[in-house]
């Protein structure tokens, strides 16, 4: 179970890391998605994964009978997609403020902060 | 006990949550934005006082013993990035009332302003890797606002990139915190201390430093990874440019020397080593690339990387005195860097320009400013006896200790090429006269104005010197620190109080 989450996560962040190194920013962003959700996966099989077993501890016992995955990460993962989903749509919306200011969302045509050096100057 | 720790960070974002709904009237939005910096800064120093009197100290959140919930901690090191977060803090928001355009106030300067003040001070206090995670993303997002607030053409051009690379650095923050949470259950620093020297998997280890080294560069602007800055920096406005420069790489620096010294074993040669080549490769890069600049505030940009790489040669080296002289360092670099863009704004103010080859007669028209400039370049050059020069001799010498002559050849070449950009800026903007005349000189501005301008500049050029004249003080805490860092077993006896150290 753990290998083929683990296996996820390998071609999701391959893919990733592909789409984010485009100069097209459209592109940098669907990454982008992939990546931190890939982010996310791993600290969910960080937690152990066991299908079936929920984290109950019977009456009269202190700790549950068979190993269950831990809570912990899961509650850090909620955390983790609320920010991720904060910071997406705010790059979405700089993504589409270029736009419509710069009128290109090719990252390569971008280059108002940094003029490239014209012919005779310093 | 609790509330002191965690004032440093509630009191900002109480502060910037009535200061945004302030937004709208300005006036009572700098006030409440001012009030909230001098608290601040009176905070910080209570508890420098506090940590420097009894020691590291610690609390934790919700009564929840560690490492269950979240801790907070101040040693030196903490205790100290505090004091110059608050101090910085205050003397920008001075600066930032003459500097910032009222528009912007209009869009939530100021609360997003002690935002990321509350990011910066949460990542030095707390002691739980996965919250330091949260309070970089709190930074995170206020400098976003910050740098692209008034949505000039440049500023989203330079937005764009600053915002991809540092989400990419958050990212991989978020998957080594995954991975450090599967290899020993815990995310609390004092506890992975522990937990970490126990787990025998060089090879997770080995990636885990990487990981770490990678999102904290990119964070600290470490070479390669410092792309983002210099595409960045000079596009807000100038007080925008001094807070991040002073505090946002400097809170990567802050975190990597944190995990390097307290969570992974002291032993851990392969990120010493490929720490080290870094730093050599980012003081280098940042000073070659500062001296093909011709605008102020790039110059001051590409000087900020080759600082970085000097902080991180510290941690690099990873002996007592390497580490006191990165605290030193830190301390130092702050100060002037910070007071270094703020002249650079107040000189823009009087010559209408950045553009080195657009600007000059500074000196005649105020020698007030030169003087302070003057003081500020050549401590950040290393010339004695001023601060920088302190820093770099306990750099130095603790890479000549450890017969590493090399690191001190690019150290000493480095400080010789910042002299270079130095008297550039100074020989443009300073002593050549105006090529149109056209020079507005302090006197012409409204008296607040002035004072707001001058009073932040006169009083880190005062630190500066202070520490230049009188550096024992700071050397004998910074030696304290060091020592503090490389001995954890204090911080985390403070912490886990029940496993009696």
């Amino acid at each position: 179970m753990e290998s083929a989450l683990v296996l996820v996560i390998g071609v999701m962040v391959a893919a990733g890391v592909y789409l984010m190194l485009a100069s097209n920013l459209l592109c940098y962003l669907f990454g982008l998605i992939l990546l931190s959700n890939a982010a996310n996966l791993v600290i969910f099989v960080a937690g152990r994964l066991t299908r079936a077993v929920p984290p109950l501890i019977p009456k009269g016992q202190e700790a549950p009978l068979e190993p269950v995955a831990n809570a912990l990460p899961q509650a850090m993962i909620l955390t983790a997609i609320v920010i991720g989903f904060g910071l997406l749509a705010f790059t979405l919306a700089l993504v589409v403020a270029c736009y419509r200011e710069l009128g290109t969302i090719d990252s390569d045509h971008m280059r108002l902060a940094e003029p490239p050096p014209k012919r005779g100057e310093h | 006990m609790g509330w002191l720790l965690a004032l440093p960070f509630l009191l900002p974002i109480a502060t910037g949550l009535f200061a945004l709904g302030a937004r709208r009237k300005p006036r009572r939005a700098r006030a409440i934005s001012l009030l909230g910096c001098i608290g601040l800064f009176i905070v910080v120093v209570i508890i420098f006082v506090r940590v420097v009197d009894e020691g590291t100290i610690a609390a934790q959140m919700g009564n929840w013993p560690a490492p269950f919930g979240i801790t907070l901690v101040a040693d030196r090191l903490s205790a100290v990035m505090l004091l110059l977060a608050g101090l910085v803090g205050l003397v920008v928001a001075i600066f930032a009332q003459a500097d910032v355009d009222l528009r912007r106030e209009v869009l939530g300067f100021q609360g997003f302003y002690q935002l990321l003040l509350a990011g910066v001070c949460g990542s030095f206090v707390t002691g739980d890797l996965f919250n330091l995670y949260v309070w970089f993303e709190v930074m995170l997002i206020a400098s976003f606002a910050l740098l692209i607030l008034g949505g000039e053409r440049a500023q989203l051009d330079g937005g764009i990139k600053y915002v991809a690379l540092n989400l990419v650095s958050t990212l991989f923050m978020l998957m080594a915190i995954g991975m450090v949470y599967g290899l020993t259950g815990t995310l609390n620093l004092a506890a992975l201390h522990v937990a970490l020297a126990e787990v025998d998997q060089p090879a997770a280890l080995h990636m885990l430093a990487v990981l770490l080294i990678v999102a904290f560069g990119i964070k600290a602007a470490l070479f390669p990874l410092y792309f983002w800055l210099p595409a960045s920096y000079h596009v807000p406005p100038v007080a925008v440019t001094a807070v991040f420069a002073g505090l946002l790489t400097k809170v990567g620096v802050y975190a990597l020397i944190r995990t390097f010294t307290l969570i992974f074993p002291a032993d851990f040669s392969f990120a010493h080593d490929l720490l080290l080549i870094a730093a050599l490769l980012t003081m280098l890069s940042g000073v070659i690339g500062a001296a093909s600049q011709y605008e102020f505030r790039k110059i001051l940009a590409f000087h900020i990387i080759s600082q970085i790489g000097f902080l991180v040669l510290g941690l690099a080296l990873f002996s007592p005195l390497a580490l006191a002289g990165s605290i030193f360092y830190m301390v130092h670099n702050i100060v002037a860097k910070t007071n270094l863009l703020l002249i650079s704004g107040t000189a823009r103010r009087m010559t209408g320009s950045f553009n080195l080859a657009e600007i000059g007669g500074l000196y005649r028209v105020s020698p007030v400013l030169a003087a302070v400039f003057f003081i500020a370049a050549f401590s950040l050059a290393g010339f004695p006896p001023l601060s920088g020069f302190w820093a770099k001799l306990m750099l130095v010498t603790a890479s000549l200790e450890q017969a590493a002559y090399w690191v001190a050849a690019v150290a000493l070449i480095t400080g010789a090429l910042t002299l270079f950009s130095m008297s550039k800026i100074w020989s443009e903007a300073f002593w050549k006269p105006h090529p149109t005349g056209e020079v507005r000189s302090l006197t012409s501005l409204t008296v607040s104005e002035r004072i707001q301008r001058m009073l932040p500049t006169v009083l880190l050029v005062a630190i500066t010197l202070g520490l230049g004249l009188f550096p024992q003080p700071l050397i004998q805490f910074c030696e304290t620190a060091a020592r503090e860092l490389l001995d954890p077993a204090g911080y985390v006896a403070t912490v886990l109080p029940s496993r009696g150290g």
